[in-house]
């Protein structure tokens, strides 16, 4: 028996609201290995980012238990970092402040006692100002970088505490597609240097398979867990993959049954018949 | 050579200077939604709008010839000014009603600073004080006056309460809405990182608040600004609203015109003053 990292065991999650109840989550169970790669996909509203939450300890759960290294969560925690779609940078510090936030926490400062220690952390953040190809941004403001840039910034931030988990909801959604493909690349790289264990939650399939080694595919109403692929793809992954018939073949499978399980049809008779009226109206 | 080919020369002609790219110089466009215009234009529309009533108010009572006591000219009132200034003891009047305005200003500020952080931050303190003073801004400062005088008598302290009864609820309330309009993503990302209580208010909720919290004290130090004449009120000897308010009982007209300009003067003089400060304490709001 591996020892997993992450035990999510039948978690449940309801949000009331005026009276009425949302069954965000549903008996959810998952076991993360030490250093996974795992990405969540499925249709809006199945609950991807309440669970990513969750773990993260921003939002309480109903029923059920997660367990980091055998130990329950409760709140958030410096093992646990998240990064979020929209921009959560401080607009009033360089970047190079923003990554080095966190030394001012005392729960930073507490695991921070020699100087030795103090060397060490300035020059990680050196360290990943370079990684993330910021440099040359070092005294820039967020608002001066580019969308991309800023959540380079985000994940460097994220890093500079080095936990062991990295939670991440959606974090290129704003981003241009030749963008993605770029912090595709970087966020696998960060993946083996730091030996991390992320959970990346994405709209995206094609991201999805790309990064993870596991997809989790959620379904909603109420959000539950509908199937987890194994991704048939070497751990060293390259763009070319993509075109590689098992990609293609998985990606296929992936958005279909998205499509049967999001409860959204398009409606042809009424398109038809909207087309059919236009030109009358005209 | 027209009959050759009449379609020709002008196909094989020079671009006209009209077709070609002449136009490098963009061409200011005025009514642009949220456009931009370069800085002379605007400083020269700001002069203009500033110049143009007194323009007109010279012209009407030049050739209009009102009643001076209703309408007194522009070289009267400044006149009068310079008298007021070399004879009644101008400075004076403007020391106290500044410090007046100031230590109202200030005391409200120093309170509902504090106070508004705790309310904007924690649901009990907004649930325990917010209805409440929701309700007493819409009580009239003006009203309290005779309350004032019994409560803490006619000296300066009563000018400087009415000040702060003033601006005091509004400016909480402000500042409670500044507080709750920090983004959740900066708090949360906060967390994450591990931080306690005491250090998001401190390291993210107040600095990311920092440049409205100013906005809220420019526009609250204008409406303590307009409290004077009220807070004047009050048994004063002194001060540029007790001189307007003395000048009216004696239809002193150009004096009145006098005191309204001079505390519109000062108060345009603080408003900038904030404006300044906030381009140079939060510089990454203004260089893009
Ligand atoms: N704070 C909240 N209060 C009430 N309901 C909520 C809250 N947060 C989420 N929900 C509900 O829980 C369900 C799951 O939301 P969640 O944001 O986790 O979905 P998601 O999978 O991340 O969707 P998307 O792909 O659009 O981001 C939705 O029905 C949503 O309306
Ligand atoms: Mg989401």
């Amino acid at each position: 028996m591996s020892p997993s990292k992450i035990r999510i065991r039948h978690v449940g999650k309801r949000f009331e609201r005026d009276g009425a109840a949302v069954e965000a989550l549903h008996d959810v169970s998952l076991e993360l290995c030490a250093n996974e790669f795992v990405t969540f996909v499925g249709a809006s509203g199945c609950g991807k980012s309440t669970l990513l939450r969750i773990i993260g300890g921003l939002e309480t759960l109903s029923s059920g238990e997660i367990s980091v290294d055998g130990r329950c969560i409760d709140g958030p925690g410096i093992d646990r970092a998240m990064v979020f779609q929209h921009y959560s940078l401080y607009p009033w510090l360089t970047v190079m402040q923003n990554i080095k936030f966190c030394r001012q926490l005392k729960a930073i400062a507490d695991t921070v006692r020699s100087d030795s220690d103090v060397e060490i952390a300035s020059g990680r953040a050196d360290a990943l100002l370079n990684l993330m190809g910021l440099s040359a941004f070092e005294k820039a403001w967020p608002n001066q970088l580019s969308g991309g840039m800023q959540q380079r910034v985000a994940i460097a931030r994220a890093l500079m505490p080095r936990p062991e988990i990295l939670l991440m909801d959606e974090p290129f959604g704003a981003l241009d597609a030749q963008t993605r493909e770029v912090m595709h690349d970087l966020i696998r790289h960060v993946h083996q240097l730091e030996k991390s264990t992320i959970l990346f939650v994405t709209h995206d399939v094609e991201e999805a398979i790309y990064l993870g080694s596991r997809v989790v595919l959620m379904a909603p109403r109420p959000g539950r867990i509908d199937t987890v692929y194994e991704v048939p793809l070497p751990a060293e992954r390259d763009q070319d993959m993509k075109l590689a018939p098992e990609f293609i073949a998985l990606k296929r499978e992936i958005l279909a049954r998205i499509r049967e399980t999001s409860g959204m049809r398009t409606d042809f008779e009424l398109l038809e018949q909207l087309t059919r009226q236009a030109p009358a109206e005209a | 050579m027209a009959t050759l080919n009449p379609v020709a020369p002008s196909i094989a002609a020079p671009p006209s200077p009209a077709a070609a790219p002449a136009a490098v110089r963009p061409r200011v466009r005025w009514w642009v939604i949220r456009g931009t215009l370069p800085r002379p234009v605007f400083l020269m529309l700001a002069v203009a709008g500033m110049l143009l009533p007194l323009l007109l108010w010279w012209a009407w009572t030049t050739f209009g010839d009102p009643d001076p006591v209703f309408m007194p000219s522009p070289g009267a009132v400044f006149a009068r000014i310079l008298r007021w200034w070399s004879e009644e003891g101008l400075i004076g009047d403007i020391w106290i009603s500044v410090y007046r305005v100031m230590a109202g200003f200030f005391a409200s500020a120093l309170i509902a600073l504090p106070l508004g952080l705790y309310i904007g931050s924690y649901r009990p303190v907004q649930a325990a004080l917010e209805p409440l003073t929701d309700f007493i801004r819409y009580m009239p400062a003006v009203a309290f006056i005779p309350l004032v005088m019994l409560w803490v008598g006619i000296d300066e302290s009563a000018k400087v309460l009415i000040i702060f009864i003033g601006t005091f609820f509004q400016m909480v309330l402000m500042v409670a809405e500044d507080v709750r309009r920090v983004p959740m993503a900066q708090i949360e990302a906060a967390q994450t990182m591990g931080a306690n209580r005491g250090e998001i208010l401190k390291l993210v909720i107040l600095p990311s608040a920092r440049p409205a919290l100013l906005d809220t004290l420019r526009i609250t130090c204008g409406w303590a600004w307009t409290y004077l004449v009220v807070a004047e009120l009050v048994a004063a000897n002194s001060g540029l609203g007790y001189a307007i308010l003395k000048a009216q009982r004696y239809m002193h007209t150009d004096k009145i015109f006098a005191g309204i300009l001079l505390i519109s003067l000062i108060g345009l003089l603080t408003d900038q003053s904030f404006r300044w400060l906030h381009r140079r304490a939060f510089p990454w709001l203004h260089k893009r």
